[in-house]
């Protein structure tokens, strides 16, 4: 499966991630510069990095969503093609509509960067498959605006629909999140959005790989 | 040209911990009466054109294209 990295201005983790979409598929991903209004038809995942695109201005992630390449994104996701977000990409996805919510000011105000414990709220996702229902996971998370939140029928349908991907456990809820909420996907199930960065737990080197099975799973190289 | 100011507030029932530490803040400074802060954004807008619906539906359109994200925040016009 061939996959793309979106690269906007003041991302900051697009090498990371490009070196574990390298690093457990063999192949580099495509990366695709903002101004391009159209993703190849062979790309099957899309991921779009964290870091502080457009210095936050305005709001986190919002004026990354407005740019020409989410309109492409957006087309593409909804042919099916798997999109995953994380952290900034995370905002993006939900400034541009493509997931519901928002995500506000972290609880405390601070900035956090620590390690969190995830609990795979849902592994039936095409993202999820590699785990366990309930497994806990080693994650670290570096953000100022992780706090999700959503109006309450929203968070209803989000869980009505089992569309909580992984949840903070109660005692590492590092933002004030509603109901623990650390990633989601969309109703159709093909886009994730998450504020913990799977992308740095890939190898031994990195002191764990908790997080490569997630892109074993968007990569489809688990069994289904 | 319209001068006009686009106001961007958060809807009722969403949380303010910016806001929280701003009113803690005016209690440690001796204002003793505050009983609510909630934190908002201003932006004054110049606008070429001089016809004022025009202004007031372009500045609509502004406030809920990019100006405001309307999942947790209410905006308001004034042509001034």
């Amino acid at each position: 499966m061939k996959a793309a990295v979106i690269l906007l201005p003041g991302l900051n983790r697009d090498r990371d991630m490009i070196a574990a979409l390298t690093h457990v598929s063999g192949q580099a991903p495509l990366t695709i510069w903002q101004t391009e209004t159209s993703i190849p038809d062979d790309i099957e995942l899309i991921v779009i990095p964290g870091g502080f695109s457009y210095g936050d201005y305005l709001r986190c992630g919002a004026i990354a969503a407005r740019m020409p390449v989410m309109q492409a994104v957006r087309e593409k996701a909804e042919k099916g093609t798997r999109v995953i977000g994380v952290c900034n990409g995370f905002q993006i996805l939900l400034e541009a509509g493509l997931l519901p919510g928002a995500l506000m000011r972290n609880a405390s105000l601070k900035f956090v960067c620590r390690e969190v414990r995830l609990e795979v709220a849902n592994a039936s996702t095409v993202f999820t498959r590699g785990y366990t229902q309930g497994q806990i996971l080693r994650c670290p998370v570096a953000h100022h605006d992780g706090n999700y939140f959503t109006d309450a029928d929203t968070l209803a349908d989000l869980e009505a629909n089992n569309q909580v991907a992984f949840r903070y456990t109660a005692e590492t809820n590092p933002n004030g999140s509603l109901n623990n909420i650390a990633g989601i996907v969309n109703r159709a199930g093909n886009v994730l959005g998450m504020m913990p960065h799977p992308e740095n737990l890939i190898e031994a080197a990195h002191g764990g790989s908790d997080g490569r099975a997630l892109f074993e799973s968007a990569l489809g190289l688990v069994d289904a | 040209m319209i001068k006009a100011r686009v106001t961007v507030t958060l809807k009722n029932g969403v949380l303010d911990p910016q806001g929280k530490a701003i009113e803690h803040a005016l209690g440690g400074l001796g204002f003793s009466g505050v009983n609510s802060i909630r934190q908002g954004k201003v932006f004054d807008v110049v606008l070429e054109t001089s016809d004022r619906a025009v202004a007031e539906a372009e500045l609509k359109a502004m406030g809920e294209k990019l100006l405001a994200n309307t999942v947790i925040e209410d905006f308001s016009v004034e042509v001034i």
